[in-house]
């Protein structure tokens, strides 16, 4: 203990080497393999990562990853709908699954001698499942019931829709994930059965185990269920970068809330797009919404939801580790007595400020330590250990990133943070959503264009 | 079925062995002022949770809806001299994390920091501060008094909230479990920086506290964080008990117009006390019934039968007097009729035959082989000490778990079920639009 401890109060470098070990192995069919051992509880989480999401999908299909996930629970021919979630249960494990934009992951947490069953059950419904039709109509209409809870009846969230479908014309981050609601109503157990086809194959998914296990044996158990499978003709999806914006967007979304909403999204690069001379882009990126929204003491935090009390709750967000490029986001609830306009002003002028004066040294120093202990604190949670694994293989980064990741933020500079908030940060690039609040009155419900579903 | 149960028996059986290795070795004693401490030493990861628990949720609210809960939030906004920002920088820099919040029961507050001494010295030194000697500045205090506001017009935007706010108020009539932690407009706008600061001088005291560390420490190093932070609040001395709930005599139903696509359906009475006598036959029950996600009755009939829901279930909040007994699911307006239907036929069913035999055993299986995955990391451990301590639950509550799980028999949850769940005497709450089918009331 004493070793890690010292590791820890030096530099964030030396904590990639006291993190557990990863073994990573490639089964024949293609099938990838990450084990990262961790001894400190009798438990195990087991994850299946497919290189598929909403971000491969195209319009009239939208949300059919999703709806793919939910029918992975509707039975193989080996193991009828229903087995799967009444197996897993009885061995006492947890589990589920969820779709993003660019991967679909299936998990099991368990006691640790319960791998085999996770293994088996997986390898099966990799390549065997049935998807029957009547279970699919059925589910489809349990996604929909989602949608409303999720999207439709969430004035928020149906602004964030809204939001992602302006700033991206021609990439497929415009895509909402679970999909829209007209593509829901005239899908088609085809389309699930194509997507099947295409995606689900064991060279185009990772495994990645993670608590207290042995290597060697997950090695030999998932060659024994996974060795198996057929690998598939996997097609590289086509590029579908984003062209370029070319001046500010704004949109307002009407819907039924009783508080306005704004968000601000600018397209940046991470570390996938960015330019090879320039890798260091994403991690400032990654520091400066750390310098904006890095807890309590942030700046958001501190200068306009405590200081000038315009803002009720402000944030930034941006995630290098997107497969595409992406946005940095912000976005916030102005306090009573103000306007969207206002809250917008006063985050402008924060961004202002960054590009004018360098970061604090201080300011700096907590943004990196707060990434450093977090490094350490990831480690309570097997799960979390292993997603992270699981996203970075499959959005193409390789697990190693995260150390790397570690490694460049600690070397962000002042003048980097400043670098990148005049580069990207900028009008041109900039799309903003307001949410223009509408009386809550159930007898004159708002028309809500598009889809026809509001029966 | 036969190779079911035998399965279902070796599982039993192997993860009681693995258990047993993995429960955590829980530490008690009391400071010199009379704060309960539970610790558990985790020297795996160099870091360590501390969190302090107190009787001093919104059920000591008494006349002032929404006081424990704004106490709560101020604490951090100023003390010891030093600002919000200070204080919040001071943390952050050392990469510490300080939590905090209040719910009925609780209200609790949490530092999770690494343990090399250069760092953990100066966040205890801040987390000590926010403790015992917060400041409530003015200033600060109208602004979380602003955004305690805000927070409840949001969730007049929101069907799951409006439906659970009114839930509470006509399952519990005149109980302090009745009213809402976030208050409303009318006693949030009434509170003042005194009865923030009276709240805190009666709630937060030594006697009133339990003290939980989880982390890379030996228990002199426990003893002594303990002493330092809960001995540095006055003795004082617990709260009466609450009052018993009573049950309502019939049922109800309420509609609450709303303009959403869905209906937000909420049914149930008050349920279970923490140390209830029913309480293995009543939850192992409600596991075969609601509480087990997608293999539950519940969501079998209607999820995955149906269609009718994404979610759908049942499950009790035990707390220190009766906490609710709940059943829910949310679904198109027009098809809401349908499924409280098949929600009260489910319901009704259960408790007039109960579980099969083989549905027992599985209900035991996933308990039992999961337990494990209860205690498998630092956070959780913590919380599970926290439930131990405030509700004075023996110390050895996580060991014999799994044997009383094991013990349920059908004719015992028959028999709980019969005495304690009455369907006919259930509230229930539906927020929502107005569909053609729909009716207003029954």
């Amino acid at each position: 203990m004493r070793g890690l401890l010292a590791l820890v109060l030096g530099l964030g470098i030396s904590l990639a080497q006291a993190a557990p070990a990863v073994h990573e192995y490639m089964l024949d069919n293609g099938l990838k393999l990450i084990v990262k051992e961790d001894h400190r509880a009798p438990v195990m989480v087991s994850q299946v990562w497919y290189k598929v999401g909403s971000s491969y999908e195209h319009d009239g299909i939208t949300g059919v990853s999703h709806v793919l996930e939910h029918m992975m629970f509707k039975g193989t021919k080996a193991h009828p709908a229903g087995e799967f979630s009444r197996i897993i249960s009885e061995n006492g494990g947890r589990e589920n699954a969820f779709t993003s934009q660019d991967y679909t992951a299936y998990f099991q947490t368990m006691e640790k001698s319960r791998l085999k069953t996770s293994f088996e059950l997986e390898a099966d419904r990799m390549r065997n499942l049935t998807l029957p039709e009547e279970e699919f109509l059925k589910e489809v209409r349990v996604v929909m019931e989602e949608r409303r809870m999720r999207t439709e009846d969430n004035p928020q969230s149906l602004t964030w829709e809204q939001f992602n479908a302006t700033a991206y014309v021609s990439s497929p981050y415009r895509i909402p994930v679970i999909g829209w609601m007209d593509d829901l109503e005239s899908m088609q157990i085809d389309d699930l059965r194509d997507w099947y086809r295409q995606w689900y194959a064991p060279n185009n998914a990772t495994v990645v185990v993670a608590g207290d296990v042995n290597p060697d044996a997950v090695l030999e158990l998932a060659r024994r269920y996974f060795g198996p499978l057929k690998p598939s003709d996997i097609k590289p999806v086509k590029p579908r970068r984003e062209i370029e914006q070319l001046g500010i967007k704004r949109l307002q979304v009407k819907a039924p809330a009783e508080l306005p909403y704004l968000m601000m999204g600018y397209k940046a690069p991470v570390v996938l797009t960015a330019d090879k001379s320039m890798e260091w882009e994403p991690y400032a990126l990654e520091v400066l919404a750390g310098v904006l929204d890095g807890g309590s003491g942030a700046r958001l935090a501190s200068e306009l939801v405590r200081g000038k009390s315009i803002a009720a709750s402000a944030s930034a967000s941006y995630d290098a580790h997107d497969r595409l490029q992406s946005l940095f986001l912000l976005s916030g609830t102005p306090s009573r007595g103000h306007s969207a306009r206002e809250l917008e002003t006063a985050l402008r002028e924060q961004l202002q400020k960054l590009k004018e004066e360098p970061v604090g040294k201080q300011e700096l120093d907590r943004v990196k330590a707060q990434i450093r202990a977090q490094k350490v604190y990831e480690q309570d949670s097997i799960f979390y250990q292993a997603m992270q694994i699981g996203i970075l293989e499959t959005v193409g980064l390789g697990w190693r990133e995260a150390g790397h990741y570690h490694r460049q933020i600690q070397a962000v500079t002042p003048e980097q943070v400043m670098a990148v908030a005049k580069k990207y940060l900028i009008d041109d690039h900039l799309t903003v959503a307001e949410l223009v609040p509408q009386p809550i009155d159930p007898d004159h419900p708002p028309r809500r264009g598009g889809s026809g579903h509001v029966r | 079925m036969q190779k079911l149960l035998t399965v279902a028996l070796a599982t039993i059986l192997t993860a009681l062995t693995s258990a047993a290795q993995a429960l955590p070795d829980i530490k008690s004693w009391h400071t010199s002022r009379g704060a309960k401490v539970l610790f558990v030493a985790a020297p795996e990861l160099p870091m360590v949770d501390v969190r302090l628990v107190f009787d001093a949720g919104s059920s000591r609210d008494g006349k002032q809806p929404g006081v424990a809960k704004l106490t709560s939030a101020l604490l951090d906004q100023g003390a010891g001299g030093l600002s919000a920002d200070e204080i919040a920088r001071g943390l952050e820099q050392r990469g510490a994390e300080l939590g905090g919040g209040s719910m009925r029961d609780m209200a609790w507050v949490s530092l999770r920091s690494l343990v090399d001494p250069g760092l953990l010295e100066p966040s205890l030194e801040l987390f000590g501060k926010v403790l015992a000697k917060p400041d409530f500045p003015a200033e600060d205090f109208a602004r979380q008094q602003k955004q305690m506001l805000i927070g409840l017009q949001y969730e007049k935007q929101k069907p799951a909230a409006i439906a659970k706010k009114n839930f509470y108020r006509k399952l519990y009539g005149e109980h302090p479990y009745a009213s809402h932690p976030a208050g409303t407009e009318d006693s949030v706008k009434a509170l003042d920086v005194v009865d923030l600061q009276a709240f805190y001088k009666h709630y937060y005291v030594a006697r009133n506290a339990t003290v939980v560390i989880v982390g890379s420490l030996d228990e002199s190093q426990a003893r002594k964080i303990a002493a330092r932070l809960a001995d540095s609040l006055p003795e004082g001395s617990k709260p009466p008990p609450l009052p018993p709930v009573t049950e309502p005599v019939k049922g109800s139903e309420v509609l609450i117009e709303h303009p959403s696509s869905q209906s937000h359906v909420l049914m149930g009475q008050p349920g279970l006390r923490r140390k209830d006598p029913d309480y293995f036959p009543l939850y192992v029950g409600n596991h075969i019934l609601g509480g087990s996600g997608l293999v539950s009755r519940i969501s079998e009939e209607i999820r995955e039968k149906r269609g009718l829901a994404y979610s759908a279930y049942s499950y009790f909040i035990p707390m220190k007097k009766k906490g609710p007994y709940q059943l829910g699911f949310q679904t198109r307006n027009d098809q809401r009729e349908e499924a409280l239907q098949v929600l009260r036929d489910t319901l009704s069913g259960f408790i007039a035959s109960g579980p099969t035999g083989k549905e027992l055993a599985a209900a035991k299986s996933n308990i039992v082989s999961g337990f494990p995955l209860r205690v498998a990391s630092n956070s959780k451990i913590s919380e599970y000490l926290a439930v131990i301590g405030f509700y004075d639950l023996p110390l050895n509550y996580l060991n014999t778990f799994t044997a009383h799980v094991e013990a349920v028999t059908v004719e015992q949850i028959l028999d709980a079920w019969k005495r304690r769940i009455h369907p006919e005497k259930m509230v229930t709450v539906i927020v929502g639009g107005r569909p053609e089918a729909a009716r207003p009331s029954q």
